[in-house]
């Protein structure tokens, strides 16, 4: 205490006064309040969108890699270093016999199975390569399928009717097939019919249909498809065609149990085939880990600048705000400065007004961004994901914005002479 | 013998130059409580000087300025912001009130930083507003007060504290006559409720209704013993 004679408290502003005040002197001016704060409203907002439009996104790709392709495995058979077979005949399959087996021996397997596409000696009356005119009661279009059983069981086939392709039907290489049900609907083959043993003809060979199923969790997803055990398949048509991109190569689906897709990858090859391993290229999933922060990178790197600039324009607005309410309120200044206030109080008021605009267009700006992410989410009907570590503190970076620019007028105002203050009027 | 509310001590004012002005020249005075004391000069004689270094909105470059006893010139900024919010009430030419605050608040403004109680603030605000005819007018802006009324509402600020010297500055220069003739009936009434003002004018009239009168010409503080009363 320099002098403890004065016998008063020392002047202070309370911090209830000081939001008071803030208030005021927005509400004062409510449409410059409101310019002011577009700047921290824009960056703000930017922000919260960009980071929930991001979470958003990248949660909707991992949910669905996570619901069926994160538990699908496949294998290629990419065909001999050296093409050994006849001239005019497909080298053996790379898949050994008893593929299947050997698969379900590694952890975390719950099906595999080889299958490939089927295609016709040429100079058959084919309508399309790849596809079966099929004759019955009427004639349709479909692909034809080799499947061993293991195959059928990782397709994940919706039975309507009867039954997948059986080991028995494979090993004895029965004509017998498992067609979908538009192919069945279109030949007039309907579920209550199969116990009558109606037949599908392939190029005039009769197969028996022993199932008919409504839809499948891979491979046969989508369009038209008749599976037939593929021991048929060998005696009748050969061996398919090896090489990656031919299309008809021999192929192994492997469902796996969720998250070991990565795991099982990494074993197959080997497992299948351990003199030629290489022969074999397996595609697993991608990492939907690395691709969700892959999505995150890319998107927000670029928007999150563009928000920064905003704060940016907002703060250089709200300073400028803020310097010119100074130059406007000498007047005031130097009356407060009368009634008793210290610098100290009148640059706490100048701050405290300028972090309450911040404020206010942070909050504003949050609720800006989170509204159009939900909007997006909603048109997207997909799920909108905000992390509240995000988004719950974004107002105060509005604060944080308000603050800083309000720090230059504050120091200006607190610098005011009260005798030029009160001679200015 | 009690303490003069105020005892200028060789006190004078230098506007450092070029050229330098010496805008008061070391001058002795004293006022007692209950003093009702005019200043009277021409423009540019150096009045406003002196209200701004007995409203300690200015510092002296030499002597020295009691209040209270106490002596002013060895404070620092926070004790002498302390005197200046609760010793001093100061009312302006020009009123100097908040234009978007209603009469109630520009009061309590002047208690904003003496840490108050709220509940004593707006009791004491409300109290001052009606002691000078305005008790009925709390939540009116200044826009819509004519120019006696802003001036009233300057005189509750000023004395909301209760000060122990209450200063005018040309508190009549922007009021018509019959509003200067209101003010300065409510100006005696205040020292006879026992403030000590100080007013300084250039109105002959207004100096009439004090009891005592000091002219101030170039600097140079004196007091005219014939004053008396009109």
């Amino acid at each position: 205490m320099r002098s403890p004679g004065i016998g008063l408290p020392p002047p202070r502003l309370a911090a209830r006064d000081a939001a008071a005040e803030a208030i005021a002197g927005i509400v004062q001016r409510p449409g410059r309040a409101v310019l002011t704060m577009l700047g921290t409203v824009l960056g703000v907002g930017a922000f919260v969108a960009v980071l929930g439009l991001t979470a958003t996104g990248a949660g909707q790709i991992s949910h669905q890699f996570t619901v069926l392709e994160d538990t699908t495995v496949t294998v290629e058979d990419n065909g001999p270093a050296n093409n050994v077979a006849p001239p005019g005949a497909n080298p053996a399959i790379g898949f050994p016999a008893d593929a299947d087996a050997i698969a379900d021996h590694i952890d975390g397997v719950a099906a595999a199975g080889v299958w490939w596409p089927v295609t016709l000696p040429d100079g058959e009356d084919i309508p399309v390569t790849g596809s079966l005119a099929l004759s019955a009661t009427a004639s349709q279009t479909a692909s034809l399928l080799a499947a061993s059983p293991g195959a059928v069981a990782a397709m994940g086939l919706s039975m309507v009717a009867g039954s997948p392709l059986s080991a028995y039907e494979n090993d004895t290489a029965q004509h017998v097939a498992v067609i979908d049900t538009t192919t069945a609907a279109q030949l007039g083959i309907s579920a209550a019919r199969l116990p009558s043993h109606p037949a599908v003809f392939v190029d005039g060979v009769a197969f028996t249909v022993v199932g008919i199923y409504r839809s499948a969790q891979r491979v046969v997803t989508d369009g038209s498809a008749m599976l037939i055990p593929e021991t048929t398949a060998l005696a009748d048509y050969g061996n398919p065609q090896p090489g990656i991109g031919t299309q008809d190569e021999a192929q192994m689906v492997i469902a796996t149990r969720t998250g070991a897709a990565q795991a099982v990858a990494r074993q197959i090859a080997a497992a299948e085939l351990p003199t030629d391993p290489s022969r074999l290229v397996v595609t697993s999933p991608p990492n939907p880990q690395n691709l969700q922060s892959e999505v995150s990178g890319d998107l927000t790197g670029l928007f999150l600048i563009l928000a920064l600039i905003s704060l940016l324009i907002g703060a250089v607005g709200i300073a400028n705000t803020t310097l010119v309410a100074v130059l406007e309120r000498t007047e005031e200044i130097g009356l407060r400065r009368a009634v008793g206030a210290r610098p100290r109080h009148i640059a706490a008021q100048f701050l405290a007004e300028s972090t309450a605009l911040g404020t206010l267009g942070g909050l504003i700006g949050t609720c800006i961004g989170v509204t159009i992410v939900v909007m997006f989410a909603t048109a997207k009907d997909w799920t909108a994901v905000l992390n509240p570590v995000y988004t719950l503190p974004a107002p105060l970076i509005g604060s944080a914005v308000g603050l800083l620019a309000g720090a230059y007028p504050a120091l200006r105002a607190a610098r005011t002479s009260p005798l030029a203050a009160l001679r200015h009027a | 013998m009690a303490t003069p509310v105020i005892e200028l001590r060789g006190l004078g004012r230098t506007y450092p130059g070029p050229p330098a002005v010496r805008a008061l020249r070391p001058a002795d005075l004293a006022i007692d409580g209950g003093d009702y004391v005019a200043v009277t000069g021409p423009s540019g004689s150096g009045k406003s000087t002196l209200l701004h270094l007995l409203g300690l909105l200015d510092t002296p470059t030499e002597g020295s300025y009691l209040l209270d006893g106490v002596d002013t010139s060895e404070l620092g900024d926070r004790d002498r912001s302390a005197l200046r919010g609760r010793r001093i009430g100061i009312v302006f030419q020009s009123f100097h009130l908040l234009p978007y605050r209603t009469a109630m608040e520009n009061v309590l403004l002047a208690e904003m930083y003496n840490q108050t109680p709220r509940g004593a603030r707006l009791r004491a605000a409300a109290e001052a507003l009606g002691a000078v005819g305005l008790g009925h007018r709390l939540d009116a802006l200044p826009t819509t007060l004519s120019g006696g009324e802003c001036q009233r509402v300057a005189i509750a600020r000023a004395l909301v504290n209760r000060p122990s010297l209450v200063l005018c500055d040309e508190p009549t220069g922007n009021l018509d006559s019959r509003n200067a003739a209101a003010l300065m009936k409510l100006l005696d009434e205040l020292n006879a409720a026992g403030y000590t003002i100080l007013v300084i004018t250039h109105d002959a009239q207004v100096a009439a209704h004090a009891g005592r009168t000091i002219e101030i010409s170039d600097g140079v503080l004196s007091e005219r013993m014939d004053a008396g009363h009109a």
